[in-house]
């Protein structure tokens, strides 16, 4: 019964995890349909920053998290201007060739510039934090990251559903030319997407550095569950890209209870039995 | 956001026939060049590492082109074609294990592959857009997970095939000269197109293009368009098998990353959309290119203990999708076009 308990909580622990990967992917594909496929290597970036914060200027990944957040924003600008702006309004298999062409560059970045080898933030702070509540254990790691993906999703969604700028951000996905009628730059407004997309993800990939090691292909682990997340929850809904989160996290949670090799199977598998049911995901709409 | 969905901007991708062979161009010409120029090959390059790099880029024009019948003519974009690409490696494998020849193997992969294309495909194809294209990924990640946890396929360690005795009947060739490899590999490679072209010739050709401009048109004039996503992926899957069943011949083990690996499903899609998705020589071109291009980089940079060809690999795909996304064959055509059109006006 405990084992079981611990493996709900271990599940929703990296349930919101996953989620907080997935908002920045189903941001951009909400906003203009376009699914990043070098999302996962932005998140890499984003752990590289962490890790060098902390071994050239010492800086615990929680302290370095503005900065992270900051550099992958910049990462997200860089790409959009560079690359998406480029590829908007052809078609779909070239803007996907594209995200797909700027993720094997990035990895292939990380692997010239930093080697193939992992690199791992040896005693952050979160590290001193345990929790145990009635026999099951709260590592620090694990839960300072959820509670960082709650914060971060959270502040992701009310910036996007309660601000003006998000309404902007939104309104120029839902229909650019009306858009730019009311006033609004949707070219400005995309770019913000990516730039709010790459801070969501940089933040992410500090959060991580907390209980993960990086390295070139330390994006590849995560992005597949967050394709699987986003599509779940229906793409571009960052509500529904939060509950897939957390169920995908529990179903491996229990699963590895049972099958410790088939938790990521269970993972797909549990898109597919969903997807089939309900094609538009989960909260999506269409 | 719905003005936006794909359906709408894919006839971009096809090729304007009829502007560029409009004059005597006949239709035996391009493949009899495109053979010509691959048979000379071995002989105008002489070395081992040479007809190394001919042979892979063959085997994998053949799964290219097979992916290229499903996403680039039919638009359903699979990013899970090493499933039939590991259905050939494996079942091959297997039966030549079990003393079978390699050929019947081979040729018993294929039906396999299409059933198991037909299977999963038939709920698979229900998706659109990009939830059929995660469906996809995640099939063909199952599969992956379940060869590494099945004894039997030899899970992560991958099985190995008997060295026999050298003959075509056995498939097993001399590693000093490797040109009979290369002439098989030429060999199904002219079967896969042959099957492809005739696929492609007819009705059924006509009617998978029209699902991929706009699959709603295409069942409100009558089309089986279910029925045809099915035939697709079922002739797509028994040519990329056939790609797999070679390979493992070749290089006589496979294990889950080489015969199921999502990178290997990506380089499938890589290939076809670099050389031309929805062009029928497209995939061979990418598949040549990108196969040269791994090469000359590992070989050039290795000393330097960091590789650069994925540096380069991603750099040439972005760019080819900023410039040109109907890949290399496109812009080729647009050039002679431009040139035809300068020596139309003096």
């Amino acid at each position: 019964m405990t084992d079981l308990a611990q493996a709900i909580v271990n599940g929703i622990l990296i349930g919101a995890v996953f989620a907080l990967v997935a908002v920045g992917l189903t941001l951009i594909y909400g906003v203009m349909d376009i699914v990043n496929f070098a999302h996962g290597e932005m998140l890499m970036l984003g752990m590289y920053s962490s890790f060098f914060a902390w071994s050239l200027f010492g800086l615990d990944p929680l302290v370095s998290l503005p900065m992270t957040g900051l550099a992958i924003a910049l990462t997200g600008a860089l790409m959009y201007y560079g690359v998406i702006a480029r590829v908007l309004g052809k078609s779909p298999l070239a803007q996907i060739i594209a995200t797909f062409g700027v993720q094997v560059f990035l990895r292939g970045l990380a692997q010239f510039l930093w080697t193939p080898d992992t690199r791992t933030v040896t005693g952050p702070w979160a590290d001193d934090l345990r929790i145990r509540v009635a026999g099951v254990v709260i590592g620090g790691p694990q839960l300072i990251m959820a509670i960082g993906a709650v914060v971060t999703t959270g502040a992701v969604a009310l910036f996007m559903n309660r601000t003006r700028t998000g309404g902007a951000i939104r309104a120029a996905g839902e229909d650019p030319s009306a858009a730019s009628l009311m006033g609004i730059n949707p070219q400005r407004m995309y770019a913000l997407a990516w730039v709010i997309a790459g801070a969501a993800t940089g933040v992410a990939g500090g959060l991580l550095m907390n209980g993960y090691s990086s390295s070139p292909t330390a994006g590849v682990t995560f992005v597949l569950m967050a394709f699987v997340v986003v599509a779940l929850g229906g793409f571009g809904s960052i509500a529904g890209a939060a509950v897939a989160g957390l169920l995908v996290g529990v179903a491996q949670g229990v699963v590895g209870l049972y099958a410790p090799s088939y938790t990521l199977a269970a993972a797909l598998a549990l898109y597919l039995l969903v997807v089939l049911v309900r094609p538009q995901g989960l909260l999506g709409t269409r | 956001m719905s003005q936006l969905t794909s359906d709408a901007a894919t006839s971009e991708q096809q090729e304007p026939r009829h502007s560029v062979r409009r004059t005597s161009w006949p239709a035996w010409a391009t493949p009899a060049l495109v053979f010509g120029a691959l048979i000379a090959y071995p002989f105008v390059m002489q070395d081992s590492a040479a007809h190394n790099i001919g042979i892979l880029a063959l085997t994998y024009a053949i799964a290219a082109s097979g992916w290229n019948l499903l996403g680039g003519y039919t638009g359903q974009v699979s990013f899970g074609h090493a499933l039939y690409f590991g259905t050939g490696a494996y079942v091959t494998a297997l039966l030549v294990r079990a003393g079978w020849s390699p050929w019947l193997a081979i040729a018993l992969s294929l039906p396999v592959a299409a059933a198991l294309a037909v299977v999963t495909g038939y709920p698979v194809f229900r998706l659109r857009n990009h939830y059929y294209s995660i469906a996809t990924i995640a099939v063909a990640e199952i599969a992956f997970l379940l060869v590494t946890n099945t004894s039997w396929l030899g899970r992560s360690n991958g099985l190995e095939l008997p060295i026999t005795e050298q003959s075509l009947a056995n498939l097993q060739f001399s590693l000093q000269d490797k040109r009979p490899y290369y002439f098989v590999a030429l060999a199904l490679f002219a079967l896969a197109a042959g099957g492809l072209a005739l696929f492609l010739r007819g009705r059924s050709g006509s009617y998978v293009r029209a699902i991929r401009d706009d699959q709603f048109a295409a069942a409100a004039v009558g089309i089986p368009v279910h029925r045809y996503k099915l035939a697709a992926a079922t002739v797509s899957g028994a040519v990329t098998a056939l790609a797999g069943g070679f390979y493992v011949m070749y290089v006589l083990f496979i294990d889950p990353q080489s015969g199921l690996g999502l990178d290997l499903s990506v380089s499938f899609t890589l290939m076809a959309v670099l050389g031309g998705a929805g062009r029928f020589w497209g995939p061979l071109l990418g598949a040549w290119v990108l196969v040269i291009v791994q090469d000359v980089t590992r070989h050039e940079f290795s000393g330097t203990g960091r590789s650069i060809d994925l540096l380069i690999y991603g750099a040439l795909i972005t760019i080819v999708a900023v410039t040109e996304p109907g890949g290399i064959l496109a812009l080729v055509q647009r050039l002679v076009k431009r040139v035809r059109r300068t020596e139309a006006t003096p």
